[in-house]
């Protein structure tokens, strides 16, 4: 990358990326020689012809049509040229690959949902087989969304009646942010995700185990980063603030009351019954909105919740 | 030149001359006055009032954005106070600025006529801005509103508060708006003074005019959407929710069909009064009078074509996204030709940099700034990128503080000795107005860098590597704050001497308001003026001011 891609952009990691900053820098060029030529006349013209007494005579020039003519063509000549390279630019990010791999991705307010082509799902991380092409088919439960790939250059809407997509394909391995960029409410700035762009092998080991690091996490280290990527975070709070969930502060063992007049001590049953099936028992102040988590945790992270749970006192 | 003072008086008594400031004075007169002259300052004020809200709001804003954690508001908190800054500094503040605080005061004076043509309109519509800012208010003590000043569905029509109360508010302040426009197109139509053909209007006026004919056409269309959002969020008719067969996307369709437009009845009225303070403080008569008359109308039609530019990433079909992208490169000439224009009036010019001068050399920096960066916003591949980031919040403020809050400034610094007949501080006017000019590049340049790199909008936290353009854009803001409040200072103050110290036509122009004293009498003008030269005629005299029994 140049200086000026440095100073105004952010990494290239897709091939689109350098296609989309072509442009960008073409432009910033044209800004600059415009922008020059309009601060520098100005500026000229103020020193230059500053007024010398109340006697100045000044020409009378109404107008000059083939000065007029000329700074209309020109500039128009320019933009025309900027058009068509951004829009057969933009063409070229709207068509993926026909041996594209595809990810269904689900946004709702906060979190990112992904469901992969064996079926495994995974929240708020995003892991696709580096050297592919990758095309993520995008639609809402809620409000609008936009899925914003600030590092591949790619962006959409993520709409609740229609889907919408977007395609890339990384040109080096690593992880890469999501970010949120259509306004979704209170969460919108917090509704982030990470894009891990896996050698084979490491695809591979995700789709079998989940992440690496997993494994050596203690169980209730793995069940807090759980509750902060999975979305927990957004209505279960750790300090007995009230939520649009009950607080986890200190719930384990005590007795919760339900809507249907029940109750239940907490315990890991329970727990492991409201993360698979929340509708089944509603604590009394609070309505039934959470979504069910069945087959979006892997066995590992619903203990590390469970631990985690125990953990706050 | 003329260079009367407080003391006009009639011939053959001793009474000093009443001016529509000094005459019926009693609250009553005020809040009953058809008088556009009084109107425009009562809007003045109204308007004024509401930048400071919406300034304090952003000031509130940019505080909290200092650090990635929470400050001292939390996000649900910080949404209501962009949407409403956003809502005021659009609904409340900008679209009425000009036309309805400046054009008021103006506009018929530069036509030589004693009142716009519907006076009672003129007051009805400001008491229907009052009832649209009473009904936004009360939205805000009802529990304020997160939706955004744009509404977006479905979240404006789940989300809870009073968005229903806020979008009828906008729907109020939609007629206020019409009812300046109708006002302005007539009076323009009817009431020009003897001898001033279509090409002897000021430039002010042509950009009024289009101003006028955009807010008559494009508001209703807002009023439509805001009325099919509220029915939807009380009824669920089922237009915008799809789950009832309704289509999100419809209702920024219908949103931007206005709100784009909206943005040149926005800066239509900025570039209006750079055309005219360039002429007379260059004393060179303008160059291209009727390229930029025309160009103002031009950008006010093709501005009808243009919205689904700000819709790129929405969905919407390739093809139209392309006829969209086309259309808004074709916009970008006319605002190129007034930039060409406005230079080469300079050119050869004899310059004096007085404070309405200084504003209107930012504004063409500012406004420059803001248009090219269109540039990059109008290439849909890299709009993609920079779709709803601070890039498009740093161009959107370059075009509309930058370029209308600039040149409105510059207005009000030019026309006050013909409002109030006293003349500021120019020293510490000018002043002002660096820290001002300073202030703006540090809080947006900021913006853009972050935004490019992408910072997302509407973000009340964000990942750490953004934070040191946080961090300079919100010093930006403070000193941007603390310009804005000396330059009023320096205003305010000069109300305070006895004497009407400006005279008729300090700036030594050429456009027929100058021709009646500082302040006016409350029918403008003694008798009806005639044209007698062009509005940038510097070949002549200025025709000094009429008094009584003088010319007629």
């Amino acid at each position: 990358m140049n200086f000026l891609e440095r100073l105004f952009l952010p990494p290239q990691a897709s091939t689109h990326a350098k296609v989309v900053d072509d442009v960008f820098i073409f432009v910033t060029w044209v800004n600059i020689i415009f922008f020059v030529i309009v601060a520098a006349a100005a500026i000229f013209f103020v020193i230059k012809y500053k007024r010398r007494g109340p006697n100045d005579r000044t020409p009378h020039v109404t107008h000059n049509l083939t000065l007029e003519l000329v700074w209309s063509i020109i500039p128009l000549f320019i933009v025309m040229i900027i058009f068509f390279w951004g829009f057969q630019t933009y063409m070229v990010a709207r068509i993926a690959p026909n041996d594209s791999f595809e990810v269904q991705a689900t946004a709702k307010k906060w979190l990112w949902a992904f469901e992969y082509p064996d079926g495994t799902r995974s929240i708020n991380e995003l892991h696709v087989p580096f050297g592919r092409p990758v095309r993520v088919v995008l639609s809402s439960e809620d409000v609008l969304h936009a899925f914003f790939l600030k590092d591949f250059r790619v962006k959409s809407d993520v709409l609740p009646n229609r889907y919408t997509e977007v395609w890339f394909e990384a040109t080096k391995p690593g992880e890469y942010v999501l970010q949120c960029a259509e306004y979704c409410g209170k969460d919108h700035s917090r509704m982030l995700g990470k894009v891990f762009v896996d050698n084979k092998a490491d695809y591979d080991r995700f789709i079998a185990e989940g992440p690496a690091d997993w494994k050596t996490m203690p169980p209730a280290e793995l069940g807090k980063m759980t509750y902060e990527q999975a979305g927990c975070v957004s209505c279960h709070s750790l300090d007995g603030s009230k939520g649009q969930g009950p607080s986890w502060k200190g719930i384990y063992g005590s007795t919760h009351q339900f809507v249907d007049g029940t109750s239940q001590v907490v315990d890991e049953n329970y727990i492991r019954q409201s993360i698979e099936n929340p509708q089944g028992k509603i604590v009394k102040g609070y309505e039934g909105i959470m979504p069910t988590y069945q087959g979006l945790l892997r066995e590992k992270q619903i203990n590390g919740v469970i631990a985690y749970i125990k953990s706050l006192k | 030149m003329a260079n009367a003072t407080s003391t006009h008086t009639h011939t053959g008594t001793s009474q000093p001359q009443l001016n529509y400031l000094t005459e019926n004075t009693s609250l009553k007169d005020w809040l009953t006055t058809i008088d556009h002259k009084r109107l425009g300052l009562m809007y003045l004020a109204a308007v004024m009032a509401f930048f400071f809200v919406g300034g304090a709001l952003a000031l509130l804003l940019r505080l909290e954005l200092l650090t990635p954690k929470q400050d001292f508001m939390d996000s649900a908190t910080y949404n209501k106070v962009f949407t409403l800054h956003g809502a005021i500094m659009v609904f409340l503040f900008i679209i009425p600025s000009v036309p309805a605080a400046l054009g008021n005061f103006v506009l018929p004076l530069m036509l030589g006529a004693k009142d716009v043509a519907f006076p009672r309109l003129n007051l009805a519509s400001f008491y229907v801005y009052c009832l649209g800012a009473i009904m936004a208010l009360a939205a805000i003590i009802g529990g304020g509103v997160d939706t955004g000043w744009t509404f977006y569905t479905p979240y404006s029509t789940t989300t809870d508060g009073p968005v229903g109360l806020m979008a009828m508010a906008v729907f109020v302040l939609g007629f206020s708006s019409i009812f300046t426009g109708i006002n302005f197109v007539a009076t323009v139509h009817k009431l020009r003074a003897p001898g001033m053909g279509w090409f002897q209007l000021p430039l002010f006026v042509w950009g009024i005019y289009a101003t006028a004919l955009i807010q008559v056409l494009a508001t209703p269309v807002l009023g439509i959407t805001a009325v099919l959002m509220v029915m939807e969020r009380a009824f669920h008719i089922g237009i915008f929710d799809a789950r009832l067969g309704g289509d999100p996307v419809l209702f920024q369709h219908f949103f931007w069909f206005y709100s784009h437009p909206a943005v040149y009845i926005m800066i239509l009225p900025g570039m209006a009064i750079i055309s005219e303070i360039i002429p007379v403080f260059s004393k060179k008569t303008v160059f291209g009078y009727r390229a930029i008359g025309f160009s103002s109308v031009s950008i006010a039609f093709i501005g009808f074509l243009v919205w689904g530019h700000h819709m790129f990433t929405s969905g919407q079909s390739d093809l139209a996204s392309a006829i969209f992208a086309f259309l808004t490169y074709l916009v970008a000439i006319p605002s190129g030709i007034k930039i060409w224009n406005w230079l080469a009036t300079m050119y050869q010019g004899s310059i004096e940099m007085r404070t309405p001068m200084l504003y209107a050399m930012s504004f063409l920096l500012l406004f420059a700034i803001g248009g090219l960066t269109g540039l990059y916003l109008g290439a849909i591949s890299v709009d993609i990128h920079l779709h709803d980031t601070y890039f498009v919040v740093a161009h959107f403020h370059y075009v509309m503080m930058g370029g209308t809050v600039i040149a409105f400034l510059g207005g009000i610094h030019y026309w006050w000795p013909k409002m109030f007949g006293k003349m500021y501080n120019e020293k510490l006017a000018d002043i002002a107005c660096w820290i001002i000019f300073i202030g703006f590049n540090v809080t947006f340049l900021n913006q853009f860098m972050m935004g490019s790199q992408g910072m997302p909008r509407r973000y009340w936290t964000y990942l750490d590597e953004f934070q040191r353009y946080h961090i300079g854009s919100t010093i930006g803001s403070w000193i941007l704050g603390f310009g804005l409040v000396m330059a009023a200072g320096v205003l305010l103050s000069s109300l305070r001497k006895k004497e009407y110290d400006a005279g008729d036509n300090p700036w030594g122009s050429r456009t027929m308001e100058w021709e009646t004293i500082s302040p006016p009498i409350t029918h403008n003008f003694e008798g009806q003026p005639v044209l007698r030269h062009g509005p940038y005629d510097f070949r002549v005299e200025p025709t000094p001011a009429t008094v009584a029994g003088g010319r007629h």
